[in-house]
């Protein structure tokens, strides 16, 4: 009895001893085989993943001058745990900062997504060369940090702002979206910067070491299996001249408005100006949110490109596209003459200037009658065959659009306006059904009314003119470091003009210019010795202020090579300002060089700001 | 020549391979855990792997000599043995070195002592001579009181040594006090008190009073099957609860949920009493006594909790249920444990390929946490293999305790056994989340001299009262 009772207990002590470690056993299956987290934790642990950033590609301009390049800065990056109290007078003045700005970027360093005592997060961004230099020979007094080499934008030419537009971290709507972006990438955000951001950007590498508890680097991880090297973004090679641009930003100095060149051949857009403009260095380094927030709030809009977003009445430049419809239309043969007294008096009445009368079809471009293109409108809108007012317009509509207007001409640069062409929906809403007429809507003639369009598209008609009858897209990146452009670049957009029409045209943009004293011409201004320039006046109308001064031309006319237009805000007749600003351009672009030097200063002295506000 | 021959004979060579092979496994895992890539030499004695060789290779040198010896020494010099080494626990709390808050070591040139770790061997024989003492029987309280003060002194001065985790392991000798003669229903009891231990500083008080009032009506219902009265009683209690519940917001008394539970189950236990006298029934008076003991203990945990722990231990035992989820505070040991463990998946990562053991992202990795390694680099396989190997150990020393003629072999077996299971289970137990961190070693695994000699010696003396049992024919 007593023997089995023992033997009983000597069961029970051994079933005790299996039971525990079956339970054992039981926890380590748990965690060693179905539940995964331990896996993830450790790797956790143990990676340290550094990424590569790679230099964004270069934006050379259409001669290989670098633009835009890049210069090495210095993010500072803190594992919290190893840092030891320090002077921090003396750490911030050696980084060029306030002990409460390093103050506040410890308290933001620790409000991070995803911060760890015991790993490296970013405190300082962007420290400049100059001032890592300094720290680099201290570095070894603070403990805890690291340093992250990356590169930011260097401009060789305080220009084309607008053009480069500028880079940013990205944000978290665009994480959430683009895997390829983290916290802390930076991201195009305007301009070309933008708009070829994923040729830019290259492609970010990644090392992975393994760190030990203390966070230092035991070595990489499986001998840089995994590991990737950061592959550097594609150069640009850009259609813009950069001593174009430079010399037109000049002349722009002081004004409001912009320039529009383009090859009207290949639809490379030579420069573009939009006035005023800023350094594009301002919106690079630690300063950038500061200065981005003094050009925002800077009245003239300086950040505004208004090359592309400015919507402006194109006046009478706008007769030459009536002028090739009327023709296209067999209502307006080049005989065709009308009398000139001062205006046109039916309906509301339209005035005119000066100018010798009548006046045929070249010569109502030379002098730019207003009269002339108020029949010329009228004959096309009342065409017998058309039936109605309605017909009339929307096949008017339609070839206006054919030029490209009232529809993005899809430059490669973001944020491009389409301008407005009124449709007969709209007349039909602004008046009523059957309210309106040719004669309502007049000022279409003249390029006023309800029309509207960019600078671009108004480079992009005279373009159009001087090709006879079609453009190319306008763009301003003729080749990507190993890859074409997009063939949408080099392909002809035709009007709906037949091109023997445009003759006429040029005839009466060259005696515009080129015309013999006395005859009318309105841009006598423009004129070249040795280049014929072909060119129209404008002058738009502006509710808000004085007119602006509208201009645009291109030349040589045997054989252009440049297509351009000029807007000068509230400058009044498109031949005090506009005319002698694109001449000079042409000058500039085909013989580099002046030769009308009190011209030249007429223009930089003039100073057009303060008529902003005037009203005629 | 011949008397030689015959002990190697009759040593019992299952348990000597299970030794050494756990000897060995130790060794390679320490290796592992410390290996860095600037020290490669295996021979390097300036590295733990390197020192542990040596420790090693004395431990075989005592084997040895236990094995060669007279092993009458120990029942006739238990007593003393016993004495020596409270004199050296004294010395240590007085003159010892204090290493991880412990004041546990006794220097000795560059290395230490743990007189701790030897007090068990000394302590098992001296609990083995008393309890074979003649015409002694583990029944009434002197006999108790006797078991108590072997223990006591050891304990106690252990527990001011600040070293608690060893001071627990002489808990496990329970099991040989139950060999001898301790009821069952008292180890059930204590194994139910520290069940409930942990259930109080994970639930709160009133979950656990409903849950003891709801036990014992099962209780009630297993032995007498009196279903009507078990559901009288429950309906009563909840009654009397609602009640007061209803009359404090009546009268806008702020009363405590504790102190709603508590009325009805006083007297609940009153009325068990009554009810057990009139019906006469033995049981339901154990039954409002258990009621009573339980609700008493677990009114009383917080309060030892709170007061006779000490923040150390707190941090520890809370972190092990899970009270204060902080993985990079106080929890962040066990934490990283079970990731190093749980990273090692099903095959493991291979010998010397772990990485978290390696980085030492954990603590105390080639002591304390040497399970670790080999659940990275081992996985889920070697785990288990070890864990069987241990086992089987444990379960091989048991039936060689058990199957001792002699009294006093048996129970000293069985205090080996005891010591030996305490450390096993609770070592890897805490490493994997099972049970708090307490800080003792893993037997023949973790790093350390002392440890592994005191095991090496336990184990010994046990393998050679075996081999000498033919001789005692
Ligand atoms: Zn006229």
């Amino acid at each position: 009895m007593a023997v089995k009772v023992e033997s009983n207990k000597r069961l029970v002590v051994a079933v005790i001893i299996v039971a525990v470690f079956v339970i054992i056993i039981a926890k380590l299956f748990y965690i060693q085989v179905i539940d995964s987290s331990y896996k993830f934790s450790a790797a956790n642990n143990v990676l340290r993943y550094i990424t590569q950033y790679p230099a964004r590609g270069l934006i050379l301009d259409r001669n290989g001058f670098p633009m835009v390049t890049n210069k090495p800065v210095y993010d500072l990056l803190m594992v919290k745990k190893q840092v030891v109290p320090f002077d921090t007078l003396e750490f911030a003045s050696l980084l060029g900062l306030t002990v409460d700005q390093v103050r506040e970027a410890f308290v933001a360093a620790q409000k991070q997504k995803g911060y760890s005592p015991r790993k490296a997060v970013t405190l300082i961004k962007q420290i400049p060369p100059e001032y890592f230099a300094r720290f680099q020979e201290k570095m070894y007094k603070f403990s805890g940090f690291e340093v992250q080499p990356r590169t930011v934008r260097s401009y060789t030419l305080p220009i084309a702002a607008h053009l480069f537009g500028y880079v940013g971290e990205v944000d978290d709507g665009t994480i959430k979206t683009e895997p390829y972006y983290q916290s802390g990438d930076y991201i195009g955000v305007s301009g070309l910067e933008r708009s070829y951001e994923k040729e830019l950007r290259g492609k970010k590498g990644i090392k992975i070491f393994m760190v030990d508890v203390h966070n230092r680097i035991k070595g990489s991880y499986e001998h840089g299996k995994f590991d990737s090297v950061a592959v550097p973004g594609k150069n640009l090679t850009s259609t813009i001249d950069a001593r174009l641009q430079e010399y037109g930003e000049k002349l722009m100095q002081n004004k409001i408005g912009s320039i529009v060149a383009i090859e009207p051949k290949t639809g490379e857009v030579l420069a573009m100006i939009s006035s005023p403009s800023y350094n594009p260095e301002l919106l690079v380094g630690r300063d950038r949110a500061t200065n981005f927030k003094l050009l925002q709030q800077d009245s003239l809009k300086p950040i505004f490109n208004r090359s592309i977003m400015a919507l402006y009445p194109p006046g009478s430049t706008f007769k030459v596209v009536n002028a090739l419809i009327g023709l296209q239309e067999g209502v307006l043969f080049p005989e065709t003459r009308y009398s000139c007294y001062g205006g046109y008096t039916i309906g509301r009445g339209v005035g005119c200037h000066n100018h010798p009368s009548p006046v045929n079809l070249i010569q109502s471009i030379q002098v730019s009658c207003n009269t002339y293109y108020c029949h010329v409108f009228r004959n096309i809108i009342d065409k017998r065959e058309f039936g109605s007012v309605e017909n009339g317009f929307s096949v008017w509509k339609k070839h206006v659009e054919s030029f490209g207007y009232g529809n993005k001409l899809n430059i490669d640069l973001p944020h491009e306006l389409k301008g407005i062409v009124p449709s007969v929906a709209f007349y039909n809403k602004y008046f009523r059904k059957g309210g309106w007429n040719s004669l309502t809507i007049i000022s279409l003639a003249i390029g006023q009314g309800e029309l509207s369009v960019t600078p671009l598209q108004m480079a992009n008609l005279v373009a159009t003119i001087a090709n006879k009858g079609y453009y190319v897209a306008p763009h301003v990146v003729k080749a990507i470091e190993g890859e074409s452009i997009d063939s949408d670049y080099r392909q002809k957009h035709y009007t709906s003009i037949e091109p023997k029409y445009f003759d006429y045209i040029i005839e009466g943009m060259d005696l515009a210019v080129n015309g013999p004293p006395g005859s009318g011409s309105t841009a006598r201004i423009a004129a070249l010795p040795d280049v014929r320039i072909c060119g129209k006046t404008g002058t738009a109308q502006n509710p808000h202020g004085a007119d602006h001064s509208v201009f645009f031309a291109f030349a040589p006319k045997e054989d252009p090579k440049i297509a351009i237009s000029v807007y000068v805000e509230n400058a009044g007749f498109g031949a005090t300002w506009a005319a002698p600003i694109a001449s000079l351009m042409i000058e500039k672009y085909l013989k580099d060089t002046i030769t009308r030097p009190d011209l030249e200063r007429y223009i930089l002295e003039a100073k057009l700001l303060d008529r902003r506000a005037k009203k005629k | 020549m011949q008397r030689k021959s015959n002990i190697l004979r009759n040593l019992d060579w299952i348990a000597v391979i299970l030794y050494i092979m756990l000897v060995v496994m130790g060794w390679l895992n320490i290796y592992a855990a410390v290996l860095s890539d600037e020290h490669r030499n295996i021979f390097d004695f300036s590295q733990r792997y390197g020192k542990q060789m040596v420790w090693i290779g004395f431990a075989f040198l005592m084997a040895f000599t236990i094995v060669y010896s007279n092993d009458r020494i120990y029942p006739a010099f238990a007593y003393l043995f016993y004495g020596l080494i409270v004199l050296a626990l004294l010395a240590t709390l007085i003159f010892g070195r204090v290493v991880n808050a412990s004041k546990s070591w006794i220097p000795i040139g560059s290395f230490g002592l743990q007189p701790a770790e030897f007090a068990k061997v000394a302590t098992a024989l001296a609990l083995a001579k008393l309890m074979s003492g003649y015409g002694f029987k583990l029944s009434g309280l002197w006999s108790y009181v006797k078991v108590g003060l072997v223990l006591g002194f050891p304990v106690g001065i252990i527990l001011m040594q600040n070293d608690t985790g060893s001071a627990l392991v002489f808990g496990s000798l329970i099991l040989v006090l139950y060999r001898e003669g301790l009821p069952g229903w008292v180890l059930a009891f204590a194994a139910f008190l520290v069940l409930l231990f942990i259930l109080t500083l994970i639930y709160n008080t009133s979950t656990l009073l409903i849950f003891l009032f709801v036990l014992t009506v099962f209780l009630f219902i297993f032995y007498t099957r009196r279903y009507k009265d078990a559901f009288r009683i429950t309906l009563g209690a909840g009654g009397v609860s609602l009640l007061i519940y209803l009359v404090s917001v009546l009268f806008h008394l702020k009363v405590s949920l504790s102190v709603i539970l508590l009325v009805p189950l006083v007297l609940s236990v009153l009325i068990g009493l009554i009810y057990a006298y009139a019906n006469r029934l033995k049981i339901v008076y154990l039954l409002a006594l258990f009621l009573l003991v339980t609700v008493g203990f677990s009114l009383s945990t917080d309060y030892v909790f709170e007061r006779v722990l000490d923040v150390h231990h707190q941090k520890r035992i809370n972190d092990l249920l899970g009270i204060e989820n902080d993985p990079l505070g106080w929890g962040y040991n066990v934490n990283q444990s079970k990731i190093a463990i749980g990273s090692g998946g099903f095959w493991g990562k291979g010998y010397l390929s772990g990485t978290q053991t390696k980085f030492n992202f954990v603590p105390e990795q080639s002591t304390d946490f040497i399970f670790c390694t080999v659940g990275e680099e081992w996985g889920f396989l070697g785990s288990t293999v070890v864990v069987i190997l241990i086992a089987s150990f444990l379960l091989r020393l048991l039936k060689i305790a058990e199957r001792q003629t002699e009294h006093f072999a048996r129970i000293y077996g069985y205090g080996v056994v005891s010591i030996l299971f305490f450390h096993a289970a609770i070592n890897i137990g805490m490493t994997i989340g099972l049970v708090p961190v307490i800080g003792i070693p893993l037997p023949f695994f973790s790093y350390g001299g002392s440890s592994l000699w005191a095991f090496t010696i336990m184990v010994f003396i046990l393998l050679k009262f075996d081999a000498e049992r033919y001789g005692a024919y």
